[in-house]
């Protein structure tokens, strides 16, 4: 079989964690379908990053480039479809990321292959590929089967397919030459924006109380705010509540957020999304209370109350201030 | 100012329990309520706000049998002028990129100067049929947007990135934008309001009507399909505390108080 394609993702003079998912999953399909793995680096003087990648897998292929400088779909585009041409993968692996989201299904469709998306899980059988998916918020997982074609693209989640811990290669850069047309002005990149930093910082807090749809009404943020400083924790929030404005921007955890390393973490009626539990990261202790017995909360968490988070904050409230007093 | 937006029924399943269906390539789906794709209801709210500030018409397309209705009725009382539902048995197991075939046949005979759909469906959350229909339509395209701001032919707008980063890109208008939650606040529908739409247009067609083969969408006009669905067995990790309101949270307490953490 024809090689895989890993597109790296870098912003910032920084390569995204995802790169390093991206290659370990391209590792393990190379390795059952018996062909190799090249990485794709697509920028603007990304010499520094290519080394990076050559230390941990055996082929880089640079395309060097003016208007690759900032990520915009349209040039990328053009610049990875010249690079399939040259090189003719098998399968072509990118991020289930702001990026993957943009580019993927616009290349899939101009090559006209199958795509398959936010895998989990992914099988070549002969030239087969069968991907696996979760539906419904997780509750549910399909297994997706492509059609047969010489090329097929797939995105992977952000965490399903761990980094390998110590990558080591001697790999070896070339580039690669493509012709991006002249601007079009149909699509340009402006600038960034950065969150606007509140009066809390919540990464570095070592108790959070996290609260998301389980809240139903504004006026109950108040009972969590108040538990959240009766126990010395800040409040942090699942995207729901960004999506009411209850609470700002930089309160939010998960992947479109902040990631957080606290000592405790409370997370009261959060179902317990990927994108959400991304944003937390191992080490502390996990506590989920959530009237949902199936809220994949309870598969992260060290530990779960199954109860209405109303019933139980008074109550737990009471209990740890007992404690406190007691000891 | 002309905008369509791309509108799904979707089975609302965050607090249901879900089963399998016997052929296992479904859900069990009769006793969950239907609605409006979360993120569809933020893309109707936003091109009903766009047009009340500058004038123009919305249109809602959406897929699906006649239970559709109800929804596009909906869009209809939040302020959408029309509504087009495509429905023919035909579409059935069609993947995103015969959808985005079958909305664009629809959407390439309308005037339009936008087209948002949602970011992903919250069924299948694949998040591709806007930026394939983009394709299809031969326009540029910008994903996960939580700001547009229409400036003659060109609209800006702000897309959300990881770790709360956002990026500002400018497109050339025709475009086709994918709305993310939070980018507004989507009005509050009344029964009332939804009676009073029932005289705006709701047109139905079937996939003869827009010139489209029945091999061009459904399994044969489709790329991928689903094999095989399943409940996934997951590891319950957390030691769940059982008992009263008052036993849990002692309990809890309790623990946490000898973990040093309260």
């Amino acid at each position: 079989m024809n090689e895989i394609l890993v597109l790296a993702e870098h912003r910032g003079g920084t390569l995204g964690d995802i790169t390093w998912e991206l290659i370990a999953c391209g590792n393990t399909l190379a390795e059952q379908a018996g062909c190799s793995v090249a990485v794709a680096l697509l920028g603007r003087d990304v010499g520094q990053l290519a080394e990076q990648l050559a230390a941990a897998v055996g082929d880089v292929v640079v395309v060097d480039n003016d208007r690759l400088e900032h990520f915009v779909s349209d040039t990328y585009q053009q610049a990875l479809v010249q690079l399939i041409a040259q090189r003719a993968p098998a399968l072509i692996l990118m991020g289930h990321t702001a990026c993957g989201l943009e580019l993927a299904p616009a290349v899939a469709t101009s090559l006209a292959i199958p795509l398959v998306t936010d895998c989990i899980g992914l099988t070549f059988e002969g030239d087969a590929l069968t991907a696996t998916r979760q539906l419904y918020g997780g509750k549910v997982s399909a297994d997706v089967l492509c059609k047969p074609s010489d090329r097929y693209l797939a995105t992977i989640r952000g965490g399903a397919f761990p980094a390998d811990e110590s990558p080591a290669a001697a790999g070896t850069i070339s580039t690669a030459e493509v012709t991006i047309e002249e601007d079009d002005g149909l699509k340009r990149f402006i600038e960034y924006l950065e969150c606007e930093a509140g009066e809390v910082d919540i990464t570095q807090s070592d108790v959070i109380v996290a609260v998301g749809r389980g809240i139903k009404e504004q006026k109950d943020m108040a009972i969590v705010e108040e538990f959240a400083s009766s126990i010395g924790g800040v409040l942090a929030c699942s995207r729901p509540i960004i999506d009411k404005k209850w609470l700002p921007k930089d309160r939010q955890v998960g992947s479109s957020g902040k990631t957080v390393r606290p000592k405790l973490y409370i997370a009261l009626g959060i179902s317990g999304s990927f994108q959400h539990l991304a944003g937390i990261k191992s080490g502390g202790t996990i506590v989920a209370i959530n009237k949902d017995p199936n809220a994949p909360f309870f598969t992260v968490a060290d530990y779960g109350i199954v109860a209405d988070l109303f019933k139980v904050l008074p109550v737990l409230k009471t209990k740890i201030e007992e404690l406190k007093q007691g000891s | 100012m002309d905008i369509i937006v791309c509108v799904k029924r979707v089975p609302e399943t965050t607090e249901a329990d879900i089963s399998v269906d016997p052929q296992g390539t479904g859900i069990l789906d009769s006793n969950l309520p239907f609605v409006i794709n979360e993120w569809d209801n933020y893309a109707v709210e936003e091109a009903v706000r766009l047009v009340e500030q500058l004038g123009g018409s919305v249109t809602v397309v959406s897929i699906g049998p006649e239970q559709c209705d109800e929804v596009l009725r909906r869009c209809l009382a939040m302020g959408a002028d029309k509504a087009i539902r495509l429905t023919d048995d035909a579409l059935a197991d069609s993947d995103a990129r015969a959808t985005a075939r079958a909305l664009g046949q629809i959407i390439k005979d309308l005037p339009f100067d936008l087209v948002f759909t949602g970011v992903q469906a919250a069924d299948d959350g694949q998040a591709q049929v806007g930026v394939m229909l983009a394709g299809m339509l031969a326009v540029p395209h910008a994903t996960v947007v939580t700001e547009i701001a229409v400036d003659g032919d060109t609209v800006r707008v702000v897309r959300e990135l990881e770790g709360g980063l956002g990026e500002r890109l400018e497109l050339k208008l025709p475009a086709v934008l994918t709305i993310q939650t939070g980018i507004n606040e989507p009005r509050y529908v009344s029964i009332m309001g939804i009676r009073k739409a029932m005289k705006k247009e709701l047109a139905v067609a079937n996939l003869s009507e827009i010139n489209l083969a029945g091999d061009q969408v459904g399994p044969a006009g489709s790329l991928t399909s689903v094999t095989r669905m399943f409940i996934p067995t997951v590891e319950q990790k957390a030691e769940i505390l059982t008992g009263s309101v008052d036993e849990s949270c002692a309990a809890l307490a309790d623990r946490l108080k000898k973990g040093g953490l309260v």
